[in-house]
């Protein structure tokens, strides 16, 4: 351990340097196409630095922290440079893209790295739902940003003619980024990006409960893009809260409600604006006339293999009708050897669980006296490698904790309703979730589930994709938070619409100005209603 | 007035019948706006009555415009728009469809009291809410009207008045909403608000004021000149008296042009409210006493005071204001500090009008600026080099009647917009929806992952379809690890 922490040290002093070569004999291996020797070498290595991470953050704690006055002058040198004017520019928010596109072609294995280090992420999860979402994100807002930062022409009406409008998106100023553990990577850098393109200056604070991507961020972040406008801050708790008491234009938070609800507060302070990114309960409704095989396939990556069921987007439980959730979970159990082998313990495709507070709180919904003897599949855990295998609980009570709290992890209750249309009652009876799910053939079965149930977001039939989609607004409603991003929707988020009206000197209606006369009156109402008839008859007078 | 407990009762049962989802039926949001259509004609002549009697005002602006357009658009609003997917998401569709937020709060303000009232309600109707509205209790005459019209037009499940004093509205923003919206004016306020949002993590809309700079040009045609004092004079007084949110709080122009707009500005107020103001029923009352005295003490100033070239004349008993103009007072003093809201027109006087762009950017960011210019430079300047809600050039006011147009504020005029199809977004959720088929299914999502899987996924990713259909025939073989890409 001590040695582990000896390489941390060097890690976090040296900087990117050191890292490449420090992950260098691990790509040697892979390229040999030896996996299963490396994974296990790989493991051991990051069990190790698992529990240096709590060292670590001892280590951080030595540091000069940033208190509210360093906060403030950092805010103050970002608005500094924001009222200069240099983020507003074309050219500045490109070549900041392109770095960033630069970074994520240049620094790939150090991003897997970390991401290994902090969650044992397989680096196939970690291209496909991390490094490939950011870098799309990028490559569209690089290919997009002229186009949307033209001005958008709309129409305008008889009451002000003749005149012309538009609207125009203006940089909203310094904005704050709070990001999480679970995506740490592209929940960072995806707001980051929108930010930039929309030409703010903006601070990121990633979460230090997965430290070696926050300090990679903060060294990718010197490295390629414009301290004059970019920044990292690191720490926990007391940095957040001394860059909460800041001035901020908006502030975009991912992560718990409890934690959304001190940002909103601290926002209310200096009315600023907040897009928080939360969490929930996202139930997946499962009809019996369906490809059992396609679906189940589809659950078991929107909840295993999509870092482990911590995921705010991960499914969290399964409502099926009471005949179905046998065959159900046989085809779940069939489909999870598939993917993860005999014993999932040992599988190299699947993360651990973040923290020994997390796996604490797991273990502690999986002991309730409740649901203890709910359990159907798995249910094994190994405190040491905090690891806990895909655990389905069959038909556990509405009141038992696992049901009150989001899972956020590999455990999956699934409860049984006599029709599939009872499923409604239940997901409307907690706060709205960021997404649902329903795998179905039947037609009138979808229209009546996108009708009657709120959530973030809806997928019909599969899991996490939506995501994916940068047509689609990414964002929550009610206790799963409030605002969204994604491709342009990122872009308007950090943009200030403002309202632009061109009128000329001539055609002065006196009608407008006072005194008010009756006929004024009749005329002013007339045109307001575009109402020609009476228009006319109120300028001859009858 | 309602006790905590009834009002609590009250919401329970209007998200109970939300909840039912007779709301969301577009024959009831076209219902709802067809007797609110009805309200606004049947009650024209009460209408003006009370707006007279609360602030001795005239007109009931463009409700109506706001309605017809709801009406007609309603089925355009309510459908989804698709959105784009690449090739690779075959039988894939995608839409975001608009969903009503439920249980909504306005909090409306006095000093456009049915326009600032309804405005929202019409679109929080049309996009299918429930609604609960508190009119200010400083405007007492159209709050009950509008309580006992809303009751007789509208749907009483959905739609509730509540009235009541700052006490009322304390309890009500401590209840859960789906969105609060709030017009008030005051940023002091808008936090309180915001802050008691936390709570139920409610999204909400603030529409604030601030200081609404008129920029001035020293302009050459003689027409230009006219027609711009004429804009601006009707853009302060003749906007309830200066008593909204955007109406212009001061003029920037330059100095060897204040004597020609000053000329001008004196004989338009007095062609518009004849020669003694106090008389003319164009021109709105202060709200009250306390308004009154707030302003009085604006003027107090010695300095201010000094600086007063026209008017200034009040009357406590009438509560009246005249249009008072002061020209190169101290630029720390109070009137300069706080929004005026009220008949007091300021003006400052740079040596080139090009500075006022710093002067404006020296103030807390307002919700709109005017600028009366015909040069395209400044007007470029002015959009890019300032930050405000919105920009008009060359007129007044006028940019609210356009409903193409957002309407909002940034900074400290608060934050949300609303008019138009922007008022439905801002009373919807933009729900993401995304169809998928059993039919297309590629496997190299799924664990267990080798590197095989991992190049067509890169390959996806890329939309490299061709390399991706290579890999897959055999016909190409992949190069790097999992681990070196």
């Amino acid at each position: 351990m001590n040695i582990s922490m000896e390489l941390l040290r060097n890690f976090s002093s040296v900087g990117a340097g050191a890292s490449r070569e420090f992950s260098y004999p691990f790509t040697r291996k892979t390229k040999q196409r030896q996996l299963s020797f490396v994974y296990l070498s790989r493991t051991s290595y990051s069990f190790k630095s698992c529990s240096a991470t709590l060292s670590l953050t001892a280590e951080v704690e030595e540091k000069p922290k940033l208190d509210v006055d360093k906060a403030a002058l950092l805010a103050r040198e970002l608005r500094k440079t924001f009222n200069s004017g240099r983020t507003t520019n074309y050219e500045w928010r490109m070549s900041q893209l392109k770095s960033i596109e630069k970074m994520l072609e240049e620094k790939e294995n150090d991003i897997t790295e970390a991401l290994y280090k902090d969650l044992s992420k397989p680096g196939l999860e970690a291209f496909v739902a991390e490094i490939s979402q950011v870098k799309s994100s990028c490559k569209l807002a690089l290919k997009e940003l002229s186009r949307w930062m033209i001005p958008e022409k709309v129409k305008t009406s008889l009451t002000t003619y003749p005149s012309s409008a538009e609207i125009v998106s203006e940089p909203l100023g310094v904005v704050l980024v709070i990001s999480t553990w679970n995506f740490p990577f592209l929940l960072s850098l995806d707001p980051v990006i929108g930010a930039i393109s929309a030409g703010n200056a903006v601070v990121l604070k990633p979460s230090e409960i997965s430290p070696a991507t926050s300090l990679l961020l903060s060294n990718l972040v010197e490295e390629y893009l414009d301290q004059s406008a970019i920044r990292v801050v690191e720490g926990s708790v007391d940095e957040t809260t001394a860059l909460l008491e800041q001035k901020w234009d908006k502030i975009l938070y991912t992560g718990s409600a409890r934690v959304g609800r001190i940002v909103m507060a601290a926002a209310a302070k200096h009315l600023t604006p907040v897009i928080l990114e939360l969490g929930g309960k996202c139930p997946s409704v499962v009809d019996s006339n369906i490809n059992l095989q396609v679906a189940v396939r589809r659950i078991i990556y929107g909840k295993w293999a999509c870092n482990n069921g911590q995921a705010c987007i991960g499914v969290d439980y399964i409502i099926t009708t009471k005949d179905f959730a046998p065959k159900l979970i046989d085809a779940l159990r069939y489909e999870l050897e598939q993917f993860f082998g005999k014993d999932p313990m040992e599988s190299k495709d699947m993360s651990r669980i973040v923290s020994s507070s997390h796996f604490a709180r797991l273990a502690s919904l999986m002991d309730d006296d409740l649901v203890s003897d709910k359990i159907v599949l798995g249910g094994q855990r190994d405190v040491n490698q905090l690891k806990i295998a895909p655990t389905i609980l069959l038909d556990v009570p509405e009141d038992a904790q696992i049901m009150q709290e989001e899972i956020f992890g590999p455990l999956m209750p699934i409860l049984t309703v006599e029709k599939l249309e009872d499923s409604f009652k239940i997901i409307q009876s907690k706060p709205k979730p960021l997404a649902a799910y329903l795998f179905t053939d039947d037609e009138q079965l979808k229209k009546n589930f996108v009708q009657n149930i709120s959530s973030g977001g809806m997928l019909i039939n599969d899991t996490i994709l939506h995501v994916a989609t940068d047509g689609l607004p990414f964002g929550g409603v009610g206790e799963s938070g409030m605002g969204s991003y994604h491709g342009k929707f990122s872009f308007d988020a950090f943009s200030h619409k403002k309202a632009v009206l061109y009128r000329s000197f001539n055609a002065d209606a006196s009608i407008r100005y006072p005194p008010y006369t009756t006929q004024k009156q009749r005329l002013l109402k007339a045109v307001i209603n575009g109402d020609i008839v009476s228009l006319i008859l109120a300028l001859i007078g009858r | 007035m309602e006790t905590l407990r009834d009002f609590e009762r009250d919401l329970e049962e209007m998200r109970e019948y939300y909840s039912h989802g007779k709301t969301k039926e577009a024959s009831w949001r076209k219902t709802q706006l067809k007797g609110l259509l009805t309200l606004l004609k049947e009650k024209e002549g009460d209408i003006l009555n009370a707006l007279k009697q609360d602030l001795g005002k005239h007109q009931i602006g463009i409700l109506i415009k706001t309605l017809n357009l709801a009406l007609d658009s309603l089925r355009g609003w309510m459908s989804g728009r698709k959105a784009k997917l690449p090739q690779i998401a075959l039988l894939t569709s995608a839409e975001i469809v608009p969903e009503p937020l439920g249980l909504v709060l306005i909090i409306s303000s006095w000093n456009f009291h049915f326009g600032l009232s309804l405005e929202p309600m019409i679109v929080a109707l049309a996009a299918g809410k429930t609604v609960v509205l508190k009119p200010s209790e400083l405007a007492p005459a159209s709050a009950s009207l509008l309580a006992t019209a809303t009751s007789t037009y509208l749907d009483n499940k959905a739609v509730k008045i509540i009235q009541g004093g700052p006490s009322v509205g304390e309890q009500l923003i401590q209840q859960r909403w789906d969105k609060i919206f709030f017009t008030v004016g005051s940023a002091h306020v808008g936090r309180i608000v915001m802050s008691a949002a936390v709570k139920h993590l409610t999204p909400v809309t603030l529409e604030l004021g601030g200081k609404c700079p008129a920029v001035l040009d020293s302009l050459s045609s003689s027409w230009d000149i006219k027609v711009a004092v004429k804009r601006i004079v009707h853009g302060k007084f003749g906007c309830c008296a200066g008593q909204a949110c955007r109406a212009i709080d001061y003029i920037l122009v330059e100095k060897k042009f204040t004597r020609t707009m000053m000329e001008l500005m004196k004989s338009m107020i007095k062609e518009m409210f004849g020669e003694n103001p106090k008389e003319s029923p164009s021109i709105a009352r202060i709200i009250n006493k306390q308004h009154l005295l707030r302003l009085k003490n604006l003027l107090k100033d010695p300095h201010v005071d000094a600086s007063t070239v026209f008017g200034g004349s009040v009357d406590k008993d009438n509560l009246f204001i005249e249009p008072t103009i002061l020209v190169d007072h101290p630029l720390q003093a109070e009137i300069m500090t706080d929004e005026i809201f009220g008949p007091l027109l300021p003006i400052i006087t740079p040596e080139k009008i090009e500075d006022s762009i710093q002067f404006i950017n020296s103030k807390p960011k307002a919700l709109a600026i005017y600028c009366f210019t015909k040069n395209k430079t400044l007007q470029r300047r002015m959009i890019s080099e300032t930050s405000s809600g919105s920009v008009t050039f060359n007129d007044t006011i006028i940019q609210y009647a356009a409903d193409t147009l957002p309407f909002g504020g940034i900074g400290g005029s608060g934050f949300g917009r609303y008019r138009g199809k922007f008022s439905f977004d801002t009373f919807s959720h933009e729900k993401a929806v995304t169809r998928r088929s059993f039919l297309t299914e590629f496997w190299f999502r799924f664990p267990p992952w080798n590197n095989h899987k991992f190049q067509l996924l890169a390959f996806t990713f890329n939309y490299d379809y061709l390399g991706l259909v290579l890999v897959i025939l055999g016909l190409k073989s992949y190069r790097q690890g999992l681990n070196d890409i």
